[in-house]
């Protein structure tokens, strides 16, 4: 019931791994720029590290802008990193074109947000399928061995029976329909790890849980690591194992997906959680002004001179003036191990100065006051 | 919530003519009263846009308004049939009397003009004999009215920000201080920290402008949060009106029911999800009876062969409609 395909491993091997993974976009320099030194580059992902383990979803939450298609197309090695490293089964890899990468994109396969728009509109199901098996290898022997492929594809993504699908062209299929072509055309390599770029923000709400529920299904009966990237930190609560929130290209917070979404810690990771929509908060009229101060104003920061610090400082409501010149490490929260935060206010010497009362330091609401705050 | 502003009365929009017009909005009624914000919701197909466009005479062809009424209510003055106005009216009705945020407004603005041009052009246009300076004025309180400083009125749109397009083209729906908003997805391409920031703000203006709002998204959560009342769509057909705490507590139809349980909540305790199995109908070929029974849990003898009416499910509960066989309706709903 469990492993079909894959070699029998240990249930939480890191399977793909990101460490200090950080990836500069160079800005087109302008005549002033000449003069300075250092190039003007957007800075996309600074030091991100993550482990992908075999059958765990690992979810990347974040607004737009935040760097976390960036930090999948690093690791789908489409753009070649700034710096970092990247390692599959613990080696270090880094491909560009050719035969490496396609025995990478083997293991480690993407999907995209739009259906629409990664399959081919002239090409049928049957070729798109057809050739991500042939192409990785699985396409069985013979003809009758591929047509079994083809159909062992489709009704691993529930589209069944599969004669019905396999000659129909895109724009006959529905948006869930192709993005579980997409999917199935992942799965045509028989990969290790599944990146999924916000599967489901372009499909109807009554679809999205349908292509959820099969990637969980997936992840179960293939033992596939998957990382899960979305806008919506509700869905990666009940879909993802594990959840590191981004901001500005930093990692903030992580840990265990209930943890964070019930306690966050980093007041990003609250701001984000606070305005997310909640039916239970019925106000008829929007949230009072209190609250929109309390939750942090302005919007993310330029990328190409990030605030120097805390990334967050400029927008945060604890900000002290710590904030603003040390970039916080990731700091362990007391409550939950395995979670924590890239945030001084958790940083022992605050919480202790907080305690004792002593801090002159500390003017601002401190990190006990804001667990209390996060609950 | 004193009186109405518009009314939609038995509403039947058409995509193309003769035999192989596809129906894609059915039969609509819906009222909505001053000051209030009614939120519409319904999978993408549903006709939710489709009905917006349709009642400003908005459709682009093959579109075509195939039957119903859309009576508006100005502030003084007879009501007045939108749908039979002739194109001078039309002109002076529209963004003065009702104003539309379109779905991706952020790509609305013209990005070769500056933000004042066309925050001014509206204004121009509606009010010809106001003077250059008061203009500037009305640009200026506008732009200060959704949170953004006035001298940002000679940006070009790309030097804004997303959240900013945005409140710029609500501030160019309220230019004229119209009596009924419709807004189309307006904040779908927007991150949940802005979502909040500007539905916020939206709030703000409606208690003090006092102007009614149609809200259009798919997204119902968001729906309960900020609407007074809710309706439902599915397959072109309103299938459950009610006030937004009651839709959210005790759906009375099978697919509200379905779309409450589709999407994750934050808070509170991990409630099962469930979905809606299947997939939405396809317009040119619409189950008989009731649009949804091929996806109903409950669906029942009388659901694939009679069409269920739009009323209230009990005599003591006139705030509500839904229709469906489960609860039919006492009597059809009274206008």
């Amino acid at each position: 019931m469990t492993t079909t395909e894959s070699a029998p491993a240990p249930a939480d091997e890191v399977v793909l791994e990101a460490v200090g993974l950080t990836k500069h976009f160079p800005v087109r320099r302008r005549l002033r720029d000449l003069l300075s030194r250092t190039p003007t580059v957007v800075h996309a992902v600074d030091d991100v590290s993550i482990a992908l383990r075999r059958g765990r979803v690992t979810a990347l939450v974040g607004e737009s802008g935040s760097g976390k298609s960036t930090v999948a197309r690093l690791l789908a090695q489409l753009y070649p990193r700034t710096g970092g490293d990247i390692r599959l089964h613990g080696a270090s890899i880094r491909v560009r074109g050719g035969r490496r990468f396609r025995a990478y994109v083997r293991r480690v396969q993407l999907i995209l947000q739009d259906p629409f728009a990664s399959l081919n509109p002239v090409h049928t199901v049957r070729y798109h399928l057809t050739r991500s098996l042939r192409i990785h290898g699985n396409a069985g022997t013979g003809p009758d061995g591929l047509e079994k492929a083809l159909a062992d594809l489709l009704t691993r993504v529930s589209l069944t029976p599969p004669e019905r699908y396999l000659d129909a062209f895109p724009h006959e299929l529905s948006g869930g329909q192709r993005q579980r072509i997409a999917i199935a055309r992942a799965l045509g390599a028989d990969p290790e790890v599944l990146l999924a770029d916000e599967p489901v923000s372009m499909l109807d709400v009554s679809i999205r849980l349908g292509v959820l529920n099969l990637l969980q299904d997936l992840k179960d009966r293939l033992n596939l690591a998957i990382l899960y990237i979305t806008h919506d930190i509700a869905s990666a609560r009940y879909f993802a194992d594990d959840t590191i929130v981004m901001y500005a290209g930093r990692m903030v917070e992580g840990g265990d997906s209930e943890t964070v979404t019930q306690r966050p810690a980093h007041p990003y990771t609250r701001l984000l959680t606070d305005s997310a929509p909640d039916p239970e908060r019925i106000t008829g009229a929007g949230g009072d002004a209190d609250a929109a101060t309390e939750r942090g104003h302005g919007e993310p920061p330029s990328l190409i001179r990030p605030p120097a610090g805390c990334r967050f400082h400029p927008r945060c409501p604890h900000a002290m003036p710590r904030c603003t010149t040390e970039l916080p490490p990731p700091i362990p929260v007391d409550d939950r191990p395995g979670h924590w935060a890239a945030c001084w206010l958790f940083d022992p010497a605050t919480v202790a100065a907080e305690k004792t009362g002593t801090a002159a330091a500390t003017p601002t609401a401190g990190a006990t006051a804001g667990q209390e705050a996060a609950r | 919530m004193n009186g109405k502003v518009l009314e939609i009365r038995g509403l039947c929009v058409d995509y193309g003519i003769g035999a192989d017009a596809v129906r894609a909005v059915r039969d609509v009624d819906l009222t909505l009263h001053r000051g209030e914000v009614l939120g519409l919701a319904g999978e993408s197909g549903s006709g939710k846009s489709t009905l917006a466009y349709g009642l400003t005479r908005l459709l682009p062809p093959p579109g075509v308004v195939s039957g119903g009424q859309v009576i508006y209510h100005p502030a003084e003055g007879p009501p007045v049939d939108v749908l039979t106005l002739s194109p001078a009216r039309l002109r002076e009705f529209r963004w003065a009397e009702t104003s539309i945020v379109f779905q991706g407004a952020m790509n609305s603005l013209n990005p070769v003009h500056k933000v004042s041009t066309q925050l001014l052009d509206v204004i121009r246009a509606h009010e010809p004999t106001s003077t250059a300076a008061s203009r500037l004025a009305r640009a200026k309180d506008l732009l200060r009215l959704v949170g953004i400083a006035a001298d940002r009125l000679d940006s070009y749109p790309h030097q804004l920000s997303g959240g900013m397009r945005q409140r710029v083209m609500i501030a160019m729906a309220l230019a004229l201080e119209p009596q009924l908003v419709i807004m189309d997805e307006p904040t779908t391409a927007l991150d949940v920290v802005m979502q909040r920031q500007i539905l916020g703000q939206l709030a703000e203006l409606r208690e003090r402008l006092g102007f009614a709002v149609l809200f259009i998204t798919h997204d119902l959560s968001l729906l309960v949060e900020f609407s007074d009342r809710i309706a439902i769509m599915y397959g072109g057909r309103i299938v459950e009106e009610a006030p937004a705490a009651r839709l959210y507590a005790e759906p009375l139809h099978p697919y509200t029911e379905g779309l409450l349980h589709s999407f994750p909540a934050l808070r509170g305790p991990r409630r099962e999800l469930t979905g809606i199995p299947g997939s939405p109908p396809d317009l040119r070929a619409m189950p008989a009876g009731c649009v949804f029974h091929p996806r109903c849990p409950k669906a029942f003898e009388p659901c694939d062969e009679r069409v269920p009416v739009l009323g209230p499910p009990g005599v003591d509960d006139p705030t509500r409609a839904v229709a469906c066989w489960l609860h039919p309706a006492v009597a059809p709903l009274p206008r």
